[in-house]
């Protein structure tokens, strides 16, 4: 595929046509990239709800450090703040305290350097719905600065890979599923070849079938590509299938983080329960379920 | 690639876009073709029932003019508005393109839309009146259209402010500035008749020149080169509202990242 970025930019870019798996070995570029590949420090994010209303505080003194190749997954309750800091990441907020950096690059002094290097699935597949998937991906193709016939070529094989034919790709987006409208988001995703995925609820809504498709092909972006993921979901099998690290989010902080399996093996150890995500879960953000519930009716994350 | 080809790429990717929904829309399309000229005979008519060409004439290019800037001030302002909507909002402003060259392409589309609309307008009203247009300046007109069209973007941008800050009115705000516009501008009638204070609006409207050019083109068959005075004031807005739009853009962009207004509602 031919991308058009800045030599920097260029350096840190994975590409996206790969098919043959890496097998461990560190890419030339990797080399250049030992930064963190996403790097946030002591982010804080507050909302005034009203006009006399107190702020509320969204996200709370975070900080993360992810290296390249990762995928880290984030947890927590509807209105934890899971979103807020996957937009924060993104710069579609700005920030009231701290920094984020995307391999070394300032998200506040150098924005259109760092949103070339990442893109973000979110849970409402966010497409004109008129236009044919194929009319999405070439506008995508073009904002990203890449050849859009190649990108169509690019774009055809991912879906494939996804299941949907090429034959679907001219019809318009509101004619397909939500999980087949969701795949397409993902390839459109993983045409601009991010180094930095944030996947914020992708496979939420999904049928099992996607949902797995999805969750697979997750699995053989890691495998193939340097690409370094945020993956937020409420699907704790999918968490600890998909994730090297998880995060828990609670009121907007960071109250655990750890590998799946260190984070069982402590609740087992301190709490004695069972050694299950479902009770990393209920220990970390201090809720039961039906506060859950009624949390998710009340904010509707 | 330079930073410049790669803004003008991206610029173009606003352009195809909206001309693909365009294409998908084409049946909405027709219909507002037809509700524009509905709209521009029904008015043209009243100079018609007055025997009066000239009035007729003023009439008529008062509606399909107005129907041309109206047409890119709505494109653009609501650019923010459409994409809200749509859910693309986020998607498009995470996307590594200056807002400037977001806007340029918009703008581009939008005139591109409007100048085929208008021809296709002005065209089924001079077949319908049987109007004898052998006097006019077209080419006058067509200067006064650009022309136009760039300060009425400076406009647009700052109107697209609108939908970005209130998320559940702001579409609905930018047709009460249209409205304000249409008020002051003498698109049916003579600014000579408004209060004077009305009157001193009128000079700050773009529509007020561009309106005055092209009937002093098209009914008086005046040379561009003699209307200067409907010029100058053009391309001063021009030059004044399309950077002042740009910024004042971006200080909403700004607040919309601080409030949390890109995230999408409804």
């Amino acid at each position: 595929m031919t991308t058009t970025l800045d030599p920097e930019l260029k350096r840190l870019q994975v590409p996206a046509t790969s098919s043959q798996p890496t097998n461990g070995r560190r890419r030339p570029a990797q080399a250049a990239a030992d930064r963190p590949a996403l790097l946030v420090q002591h982010v804080t994010k507050r909302f005034v709800v009203g006009r006399h209303r107190k702020p509320v505080q969204a996200i709370r003194d975070v900080s993360l450090r992810l290296e390249q190749g990762e995928i880290y997954g984030i947890l927590g309750a509807n209105g934890s703040g899971k979103s807020t800091l996957i937009r924060l990441v993104s710069g579609l907020l700005t920030l009231d305290e701290g920094r984020v950096e995307v391999f070394g690059l300032d998200l506040a002094r150098q924005e259109l350097a760092v949103k070339r290097l990442i893109n973000r699935v979110s849970v409402d597949a966010a497409f004109f719905k008129k236009l044919s998937p194929a009319e999405n991906l070439a506008f995508a193709a073009r904002l990203y600065g890449l050849d859009p016939r190649a990108a169509a070529r690019e774009a055809v094989a991912i879906l494939a890979r996804l299941g949907i034919a090429e034959r679907r790709l001219g019809r318009p987006v509101e004619q397909m599923s939500r999980g087949m409208q969701q795949k397409v988001a993902i390839a459109r995703a993983l045409l601009t070849s991010p180094t930095l995925l944030l996947l914020d609820e992708p496979t939420t809504g999904l049928d099992p079938r996607s949902k797995l498709e999805v969750q697979a092909f997750v699995e053989e972006v890691r495998a193939t590509h340097d690409t370094t993921i945020v993956l937020t979901t409420h699907d704790l099998a999918e968490a600890d299938r998909l994730c090297a690290r998880i995060g828990i989010l609670d009121g907007g902080r960071l109250v655990a983080e750890a590998t799946p399996a260190e984070l069982k093996e402590r609740v087992a150890r301190e709490r004695g329960l069972p050694p299950t995500l479902e009770s990393v879960f209920m220990t970390y953000t201090g809720r039961s379920l039906d506060d859950d519930e009624e949390t998710a009716e009340e904010e509707g994350d | 690639m330079t930073a410049a080809v790669r803004e003008m790429r991206a610029s173009y990717a606003f352009v195809e876009r909206n001309f693909n929904l365009t294409k998908r829309y084409f049946g909405w399309e027709l219909a507002f073709l037809v509700y524009n000229v509905a709209g521009a005979l029904a008015i043209s008519l009243i100079g018609k029932q007055f025997g009066n060409n000239r009035l007729l004439l003023s009439l008529m290019i008062g509606a399909v003019f107005w129907n041309y800037l109206s047409i890119i001030f709505s494109f653009i302002a609501e650019t923010i508005a459409w994409e809200r909507w749509e859910g693309t909002l986020e998607y498009t402003m995470m996307a590594p393109v200056r807002r400037a060259t977001q806007l340029l392409g918009s703008t581009l589309y939008a005139v591109l839309y409007g100048l085929v609309h208008t021809t296709v307008v002005l065209a089924v009203l001079v077949l319908f009146f049987g109007l004898d247009m052998s006097r006019a300046n077209l080419a006058t007109g067509a200067v006064f259209m650009v022309v136009g069209s760039l300060s009425f973007i400076g406009i647009g941008m700052m109107a697209a402010i609108l939908p970005l800050m209130y998320v559940e009115r702001g579409a609905q705000m930018t047709f009460v500035l249209q409205s304000l516009l249409l008020l002051v501008s003498g698109v049916y009638y003579s600014v000579d008749i408004l209060p004077g204070w009305m009157q001193v609006l009128s000079h700050i409207s773009p529509a007020t020149y561009v309106l005055d050019g092209v009937r002093r083109g098209l009914v008086d068959g005046l040379p561009v080169t003699s209307l200067f005075g409907d010029i100058w004031p053009l391309l001063v807005m021009a030059v004044v509202l399309i950077p002042l739009g740009v910024w004042a853009f971006g200080r909403a962009e700004r607040y919309a990242k601080r409030t949390g207004k890109l995230k999408r509602v409804g």
